[in-house]
């Protein structure tokens, strides 16, 4: 809602409030305004002149010489390349040494030879929206109504010396769609007396009665709780005055006619949306409100053809529909320039059943917004009785006696009653019982106070916001200021804050990820259907849950794993020539085996890692290093150190789709329902890294439901050892196929007690052992903690790992 | 005898005053003090001597030893001085050019901004409450006192996945699901993080993914002026206690008063800038009491008990904080942009 300065004045006297202070009042009282635009873009010496006469130009085919009344008593003579000049005509005309928008100074020149004494002004050169006029007036020089007075500062004429107030608006406030809705809150705000329009109560009366040519019914009463209208005989279509075109202008508003223009005036003074029907076009005399019916039409004033819905409310006559009710008019009864009669429609429609019509149809209008909010009930009458008279004194128009109307309910006006306690106790203020009372009366709320300091508080239909005690304690709030609310701390007994154990660990997660160098991506939780299908184990046969209505194809599903984000981030980051990429992220993914859902899908959280290019760039002392999948899974080792689960945690080659079949493991977890698989570690396979343009890429994406059950923060602290360790390193060579995993654990398991710790040192694989064979080295550490262990201790049991590595993989001893 | 050793003493002396090398020096002690060396040769000699002067001589030949110790020790200390000297001066290095760079990770900094808040939040007695991203339109807007064809709908443009579920618009829910899991107990005191969606073109300022943080507290006894209070703490402990607070009237469908929070401008101090539009006030948060109707639906009185809740865009705060130009840098994933929150 855009209000004008000058307009709220005919309400409120402003006087000492510049525009910007009471922007500033308003914005902290809680209707915020976005800004206060001048209308004056900065013209001055602009005046009304009259073209007495128009000469085309000696020299120049575009250009007229035309003589100028501007009232200085002698004639200018003044060059004028607008096509629509005429003479005849009243035209804004800068005078030499006005000034224009844009920093333009008019200056005495002479034009193809011809001299010009000033210029003739378009709307556009005055700095006005000429969007909202007519496409001749856009084009050309702004004509101005044959009564204005010569002479006149342009200023006074177009009302540019006013500022508007731009209000953001929040849905509850759309009181405040209105002049008087905001006057109302000024009042409140500054305390002064309001000065209401007074609809003329004599509205030239006919001898003929409103019933004689039209009547009500309300059909869909659900829909529509009141429906007035007036008869208007003997119209004249032309333009509205001057000054009402201004204020539309102002506010945003397309001036057309002078009926068209009255409505949208008092629409723009009450809130109240009207309508005007051609009366000559109303068949059988008699409007009807009622739902559309199966397979009905509706030409609306746009010229669309509309197809109604059972639910849409319209307006009817005897045969067909001619409005739908509160979005639009209807082409079949619009008024035009051969109306002669019309009747005029003020009505209180449901806002619910408008803002479904409008929406379903893609029609939003001034009127179907403020209908949707709920128009005041309290003034469709008076808006139609203020249009009526507005239209009868400048449509030149002979309103009939009565008002037809029908009315289904009209609703109670709302009690709602407060107590000091509950102001003081919501708000921690210390109001008194008069200041309580000062507010309400501001906001001319009738309030009764009985014996037991209990208000009762007649809240006015304006204000349909209000309807509970804590609505009031808002207003009392904001009109004592929100600054005067003092500053407490809570009361009561003191809590313990904490991160719950599933947050802590995700921290602590991210904490190890980071510390291993790996830099936090957050991506999109959409993501395009094809890529849900990249990794199926990781998607776990979730159907993609799609989005109802995407913003585009690319984000139109939930995202089934983590990798596909991922991998669009390094793809991102490569077109950026950052090469080298160590990217890890913890979110959730989306899963539900329902084609439809039905109930909420299962949200699982999880983190994922890539690694791509090099581990370390090249520098001066030291050659590039390319990752590899050793680089994955030890960071992954780490964190699962890190969170006290190493020694559940086993991986095993796995060919999960998207991974390279050669060098992938699943990361299974040993729990107490079994062994699990909570994710996989492995290079990306070839052809999506071909697809995505990257290097070779390792990647790994796990669940956490299993960690966050697992991590254990349990430290055993154990004795340093007193006794020296037996170290024997040994080499075997088996067959290449076979796990270094599987020859460590089997040396473990054959060990027993004496042995401390196993490690691989070296894997060979070359001619020397045999193309099918590799060699893999281990040091083992033997350790009593009791005692110094000795030679033939150790060496009996080293002897039984070595045979049953023999065994088990029929492992030779390398010498 | 005598005689003999003083003239190996004068000749030691003579000979090792120009000695040029440690290997030099090193023939000399041997030459003069070896097992075979001439001051041994010599004092072989001391068998034929009488009893009387064989202490004499042997002191003798002790002084000359030491005399020619003591001169090789401080020779030998003056060459390894030396060959240190040199080891140190040929072992110099470039110590301007670059260390060996080890990797750092980084924090994205929407987590690295939504930890400093929840940690904030925790120290002043907070739990962290979560919920999901999917929702039901319950959850979402009715419980929230935002019913179905409500006009205060509009302010947020949802993703609907079904008639009845979709991705969240808010942090809201999870009041909701907070007080229904409480069951009625008081004090509720949390924070609710997590990512929400509304149908918004992107732009510098707009993201149709973003990350907001709620905050509720309910109890028998909670006034907005503790709403305030809590504010004011948190955004000094946030900004620096020099930071003030500005309450304007707002609407929420889910809390009555309601109210906008803005803060000092950290870039100007509050005496007006480009970045606060020349107010020196910063938009940074939605706040009220919660509405009776939404403690209704959590499951409490609204005569018995009050509360407040608030929320805030954990974007907003990150752009204001780095002042960051556009919101889509956070989800570009540009590691020239990650690898510069890698920092306290």
């Amino acid at each position: 809602m855009n209000v004008s300065y000058r307009w709220l004045s005919d309400y409120i006297d402003l006087s000492g409030i510049s525009a910007e202070q009471l922007a500033e009042m308003m914005t902290r009282g809680g209707i915020e305004i976005d800004s206060v635009p001048s209308r004056n873009a900065g013209v001055s010496g602009v005046v009304v002149g009259y073209v007495k006469t128009r000469e085309k130009h000696p020299d120049a085919d575009k250009l007229s010489v035309c003589t100028i009344d501007a009232g200085t008593g002698e004639d200018l003579q003044i060059v004028c390349g607008a096509a629509n000049i005429g003479a005849d005509m009243k035209v804004p005309v800068a005078m030499v040494g006005a000034k224009l928008p844009g920093g333009m100074d008019i200056k005495r020149a002479k034009l193809r030879g011809v001299e010009s004494q000033g210029m003739i002004c378009s709307a556009r050169e005055l700095g006005i929206n000429d969007k909202l006029l007519p496409k001749e007036q856009q084009e050309g020089i702004l004509i101005l109504p044959p009564d204005t007075e010569i002479g006149r500062d342009i200023l006074d004429v177009l009302a540019l010396n006013d500022s508007i107030l731009e209000l953001d608006l929040t849905p509850n406030r759309s009181d405040c769609l209105s002049m008087l809705g905001v006057a109302y809150e000024v009042a409140a705000l500054t305390g002064r007396p309001l000065k209401l329009p007074e609809p003329e109560k004599e509205l030239y009366p006919t001898q003929d009665r409103t019933s004689d040519h039209i009547s009500v019914t309300i059909s869909a009463t659900e829909q529509c709780s009141l429906y007035t209208a007036r008869y208007i005989k003997g119209v004249t279509i032309a333009a509205a005055p001057q000054w009402i075109q201004n204020r539309l202008i102002a506010a945003g508003i397309r001036p057309i006619n002078n009926i068209v223009d009255i409505t949208n005036y008092v629409m723009l003074e009450y809130g109240q949306p009207l309508h005007a029907f051609d009366a000559a076009k109303i068949s059988g005399g008699r409007i009807e409100v009622r739902l559309a019916k199966p397979g009905e039409v509706l030409v609306t004033l746009d010229d669309q053809e509309r197809k109604l819905e059972p639910q849409m409310l319209v307006i009817a006559d005897a045969e067909k529909a001619i409005a739908l009710a509160g979005v639009m008019g209807g082409a079949n009864s619009e008024v035009t320039s051969e109306t002669t009669d019309i009747v005029l429609e003020s009505a209180k429609f449901d806002g619910g059943t408008v803002r479904r019509t409008s929406r379903q149809l893609g029609l939003r209008s001034e009127a179907s917004a403020r209908f949707e909010k709920e128009v005041d009930p309290g003034r469709v009458r008076s808006a139609l009785d203020r249009a009526a008279s507005l239209i009868a004194r400048y449509g030149a128009g002979l309103v009939t006696e009565s008002v037809a109307e029908a009315e289904v309910s009209s609703p109670d006006p709302v009690k709602v009653e407060l107590t000091l306690n509950r102001v003081n106790g919501m708000l921690g203020t210390e109001l008194s019982s008069l200041e309580i009372k000062t507010i309400l009366s501001r906001l001319q709320f009738a309030a009764e106070i009985d014996r037991d300091g209990v208000w009762t508080v007649t809240v006015p239909s304006r204000r349909g916001d209000i309807t509970r005690d804590v609505d009031l304690v808002e207003e009392v709030a904001r009109l004592h200021g929100y600054d005067e609310i003092p500053t407490t701390l809570i009361e009561g007994p003191t809590t313990a804050g904490a991160l719950t154990k599933s947050q802590a660990i995700r921290r602590e997660l991210r904490s190890v990820l980071t510390g291993a160098g790996l830099q936090e991506a957050v991506c999109y939780s959409v993501t395009s259907v094809q890529r849900t299908s990249l990794f199926k184990e990781l998607s776990g046969n979730s159907k993609p849950i799609a989005l109802a209505m995407p913003m585009s194809e690319e984000r139109s599903v939930l995202r089934t794993a983590l990798l596909p984000s991922l991998l669009e981030a390094a793809a991102y980051n490569l077109t950026r020539k950052n090469n080298d990429l160590a990217l890890m992220e913890i979110g959730n993914v989306y899963h539900s085996d329902e084609e439809v859902l039905t109930r909420l899908p299962h949200e699982k959280p999880r983190a994922a890692l890539l690694l791509t290019g090099n581990r370390r760039s090249a520098g001066w002392n030291r050659s590039a290093e390319p990752v590899d999948f050793y680089d994955a899974k030890g960071i992954l080792e780490k964190v699962f150190e890190r969170l006290g689960m190493a020694g559940r945690v086993a991986y095993e080659a796995a060919r999960p789709e998207g991974f390279h079949p050669g060098r992938t493991a699943a990361i299974t977890i040993r729990t107490e329902r079994g062994t699990e698989t909570i994710g996989y570690v492995g290079q990306l396979h070839p052809e999506l890294q071909r697809d995505f343009d990257l290097a070779d890429t390792y990647v790994a994406e796990v669940e956490l439901a299993s960690i966050y059950e697992y991590a254990d923060s349990h430290i055993e602290y154990r004795t340093l050892p007193r006794y020296p360790a037996i170290e024997r390193d040994i080499a075997v060579v088996v067959d290449r196929g076979t796990a270094g995993g599987a020859l460590t654990d089997a040396i473990v398991a054959s060990a027993g007690q004496l042995l401390e710790s196993v490690n691989v040192f070296d894997v060979y694989t070359g001619e020397r052992i045999g193309a099918d064979k590799k060699s893999v080295a281990l040091a083992l550490v033997y350790r009593h903690a009791e005692r110094t262990l000795t030679d033939e201790e150790v060496t009996e049991t080293h002897a039984r790992v070595l045979a049953q590595l023999e065994q088990s993989f029929g492992a030779e001893l390398r010498k | 005898m005598k005689e003999r050793l003083e003239a190996l003493r004068k000749e030691a002396l003579e000979q090792l005053q120009g000695v040029a090398d440690a290997a030099a020096l090193n023939d000399l002690r041997v030459q003069y003090l070896g097992k075979k060396g001439q001051l041994t040769e010599i004092l072989r000699g001391m068998g034929g001597l009488s009893a009387e002067e064989r202490p004499i001589i042997g002191q003798v030949g002790n002084d000359v030893r030491a005399a020619i110790e003591a001169v090789i020790g401080e020779k030998q200390e003056g060459f390894d001085r030396a060959a240190t000297a040199h080891r140190l001066q040929a072992e110099t290095i470039d110590v301007t050019l670059p260390g060996k760079s080890v990797n750092s990770g980084s924090v994205h900094p929407l987590n690295k901004v939504a930890q400093e808040i929840e940690d904030i939040f925790i120290g002043m007695g907070y739990t962290i409450a979560e919920g999901p991203e999917v929702e039901t339109d319950f959850f979402n807007f009715e419980a929230l006192n935002l019913p179905k064809n409500h006009p205060a709908r509009d302010m947020q443009d949802s993703f609907y996945i079904t008639d009845e579920i979709l991705l969240r618009t808010h942090t809201s829910p999870v009041q909701i699901r907070t007080m229904k899991a409480m069951n009625g107990k008081t004090p509720v005191k949390v924070i609710c993080p997590g990512k929400v969606y509304r149908r918004d073109d992107d732009d510098a300022t707009h993201s149709f993914m973003f990350h907001q943080i709620e905050g509720l507290v309910i109890g028998p006894n909670i006034r907005m002026s503790d709403l305030k209070g809590t504010l004011l703490q948190f955004v000094q402990e946030m900004y620096g206690p020099q930071m003030q607070i500005r309450l304007r009237p707002s609407f929420f469908p889910f809390t009555e008063p309601s109210a906008e929070v803005d803060v000092t401008c950290a870039q100007c101090g509050g005496s007006g800038c480009r970045m606060c539009k020349h107010t020196g006030w910063i938009e940074i948060l939605g706040c009220g009491m919660v509405h009776p109707k939404v403690l209704e639906h959590g499951g409490y009185d609204p005569k018995e008990v009050t509360g407040f809740a608030f929320g805030m865009g954990v974007e907003r705060i990150a752009l204001l904080k780095y002042d960051i130009d556009d919101i889509r840098h956070f989800y570009a994933n540009d590691t020239k942009f990650l690898s510069q929150f890698a920092k306290l």
